[in-house]
């Protein structure tokens, strides 16, 4: 199969502007299901709301388009009502780190096997450019129009954090190993946190004075690192890039087949 | 044949219903008075290889039932006020969807935390327009263990026959009153199965797309039929579309397949009401005091009927509008300040001659309060 | 163009797709790639293009696929 067997052509063009990152993270998603070799009927994409949330109406699988900040709990309740599916879960950064945070640790917590994927611009890019709980100090968005004084997460940090069973970060920039590293987490047994550092040209950008497209990707290249690596003790500020934690620990759908068993044998 | 007596909690009556109706998920939240429902489930589900969860709150309680409905489940939630609240958006997100649910409210004195532990029925309207914009639903309430169990079936039922969430309202005093309970055997009440799209693989599937007889078959996610699923409005095919005249038909058909057919949901329990001259019209806990009453009064010979109602939403317009035709008074018996009261005056030709019977202050209404209000119409003083 | 050239994959662009942002412009090793007169990306050198593919796993778009 090839990209064009994944997608729903006839959406095509996409909503997304010129030069958005995430038709690139979508475009790594495909290739690494493909590369999986996964049936595309075992696949659901459960999403919230946002640019990212509209990812899934391009996909040719089981697509559920849920509420703002509310994908993981909607996702949890197929997963585990239905473990035999493959349940992917992409979100925006406010999607995931503040209205849906109480739902992100949990869901971490609870160490359920679900892949979700933080396609984080560092904006609210869809209501047309405010600030969210990943945008930079002294960003500016729409809310913060004299420079955020947000502090904002680290998702690596707060999802390891939450329990989370597998944690990495990557950018668009990196197409190459995002594909890589979304096979890993898809394939992981638990829940798995993949961050994609993905440009909004159009919101952040351009109100943060970044000339281009490939500016911001570039950016990506010169202000990241691999994890451990040298030019990090250099330069602390750099962001560190790669698979932080990769542990096999009790998924929460086994876990709860032994409830099953349990409760059948105490009859 | 021996007959199942059981001595259980409405909460519990509430909780074999399900069972019976085919439950086969819950997720829920802790929360007074209706915690007992899901720590029942959380034993007796997992035993007939049901999923049990307990969620972070009742947001992602509600999301994840209709997360687990759309794998073609049968699913159903808990709270009390508090957490009804919490749910309304995703409830709404059933709506639009049309996605099978059952939602289960023991009211409890509002607003905000309120009485946890005391009896009300403040949330009727709640029920009713509780999620934002216009739209339909269904919400039933019951007054006694042996009838919660039937109106829990019946919840199912009807979520499945017109794809929709149903609310059924209980309350503390039913949800706690541990009363006799005989339990039907299997076949003795009819379930609704979940309607299965018969669309072979490889043929497109209109997920929206309803039958001649207003059906709507469902594929469940993970089988054959890969499709879109979005709160957003959509066309026949779930995908998002705003055009006015989809948007148009879609509204009709979300209102007009329960607001259509409000004879086929209508539940309601009738005692000597063809020849009362003074009708009471109650329901859920405060049913139980006024058919005392009436039962009580009628030994007297005083010609009082009670109409139960069983169905709140849609309202039995109709149905009251005919029954009170004939009574020369009307009382509404309610634990709140008339959310059906107000409904009640707008179906009957003289909404001023519709008396209120109520508590609100959390104790449970009592004969002495209906009887008041009696003495009242008869022009006698209190 | 010679016998090497014909059967080599080269990105295939379908220009309703292309919203002209440019990235595969920028990161083609081989610099085969441009922007025409209506900010689409086109293949203006064919015989540049080495079949890497980084324009195809680049495009934000899904529309490059090499053929």
């Amino acid at each position: 199969m090839a990209v064009k067997d994944y997608i729903r052509k006839r959406f095509f063009p996409h909503i997304w502007c010129p030069g958005c990152g995430h038709g690139t993270v979508m475009n790594a998603m495909i290739r690494a299901i493909e590369n999986l070799g996964l049936e595309k009927n075992i696949i659901a994409v459960v999403s919230g709301i946002g640019c990212s949330a509209r990812i899934n109406g391009y996909l040719d699988f089981h697509t559920l388009h849920t509420l703002h900040g509310r994908a993981l709990a909607f996702a949890t309740g197929v997963k585990l009502s239905r473990p035999e599916l493959t349940v992917v879960v992409p979100m925006g950064d406010g999607d995931a780190c503040a209205i849906g945070g109480n739902h992100f640790i949990h869901a971490a917590r609870r160490n359920i096997d679900i892949t979700a994927i933080i396609m984080n611009n560092s904006i609210y890019g869809m209501t047309g450019g405010q600030y969210s709980p990943l945008t930079g100090y002294d960003d500016f968005a729409t809310t913060a129009p004299f420079g955020n004084i947000d502090p904002s997460f680290d998702v690596v940090k707060l999802a390891t954090g939450a329990g989370a069973s597998f944690v990495a970060r990557t950018t668009t920039y990196h197409v190459t190993s995002t594909i890589k590293i979304l096979e890993k987490a898809i394939t992981h047994k638990g829940f798995s946190v993949v961050e994609i550092l993905s440009q909004c040209p159009t919101q952040f950008g351009r109100r943060n004075k970044i000339p281009s497209v490939v500016d911001m990707l570039n950016s990506y290249k010169t202000d990241t690192t691999p994890i451990g690596s040298k030019e990090k003790e250099k330069n602390p500020d750099l962001m560190e890039r790669g698979i932080f934690i990769q542990e096999d620990r009790p998924e929460y759908c086994t876990e709860y087949d032994k409830v099953i068993e349990r409760a059948s044998k105490g009859r | 044949m021996k007959k199942d007596v059981v001595f259980v909690q409405g909460n519990e009556a509430c909780v074999r219903g399900a069972l019976y109706a085919g439950l086969d998920f819950f997720a829920g939240y802790p929360i007074t008075p209706s915690t007992e429902i899901a720590e029942l489930l959380s034993r007796r589900l997992p035993a007939k290889r049901g999923k049990f969860i307990q969620m972070e709150d009742e947001i992602s309680s509600m999301c994840a039932i209709v997360g687990a409905s759309l794998t073609g489940k049968k699913v159903m939630t808990a709270t009390s006020g508090p957490g009804f609240s919490l749910k309304q958006e995703a409830l709404g997100f059933a709506v639009m969807t049309e996605t099978p649910c059952v939602i289960v409210d023991v009211q409890r004195g509002g607003p905000s935390t309120g009485l946890p532990t005391s009896v009300s029925q403040g949330d009727v309207m709640q029920a009713r327009w509780g999620t934002h914009g216009d739209h339909a639903v269904i919400a039933l309430t019951a007054s006694n263990s042996q009838d919660v169990f039937a109106i829990t079936v019946e919840a199912f039922n009807l979520a499945e026959t017109f794809r929709t969430p149903v609310i059924l309202l209980l309350d503390e005093v039913v949800g706690h009153t541990r009363e006799r309970l005989v339990e039907p055997k299997a076949g003795e009440i009819d379930v609704v199965e979940r309607l299965k799209t018969s669309v072979p693989e490889g043929t497109d599937y209109h997920p929206y797309l309803p039958r001649e007889d207003g059906r709507l078959p469902m594929s469940d996610f993970g089988g054959v039929h890969r499709h879109h699923v979005t709160g957003l409005a959509h066309d026949m095919w779930g995908f998002p579309s705003n055009k006015p005249d989809v948007v148009y038909g879609l509204m009709h058909h979300l209102i007009d397949k329960i607001e259509g057919h409000v004879n086929e949901i209508t539940r309601v329990k009738e005692f000597f009401v063809d020849d009362a001259e003074c009708l009471l019209i109650s329901y859920g806990s405060a049913a139980r005091t006024t058919r005392h009453v009436v039962e009580n009064r009628r030994a007297r010979g005083e010609k009082l009927g009670l109409l139960e109602l069983q169905t709140l939403w849609p309202f039995p317009a109709d149905l009251v509008r005919e029954r009170c035709a004939s009574a020369n008074h009307i009382i509404v018996v309610e634990m709140n300040m008339g959310q059906i009261l107000g409904e009640v005056k707008k179906v009957v030709k003289n909404p001023d001659g519709v008396f209120l019977a109520n508590r609100i202050d959390g104790g449970f209404i009592t004969p002495a309060d209906v009887l008041n209000i009696i003495r009242i119409t008869q022009g006698k003083g209190v | 163009m010679d016998k090497e050239t014909t059967n080599k994959k080269v990105p295939d662009i379908k220009r309703d797709w292309c919203k002209g942002c440019g990235i595969c412009v920028e990161f083609c090793p081989q610099d085969a790639l441009s922007m025409d007169g209506m900010e689409k990306a086109i293949l203006e050198y064919p015989e540049k293009c080495n079949s890497c593919g980084i324009c195809e796993l680049r495009c934000p778009d899904l529309a490059i696929e090499l053929k």
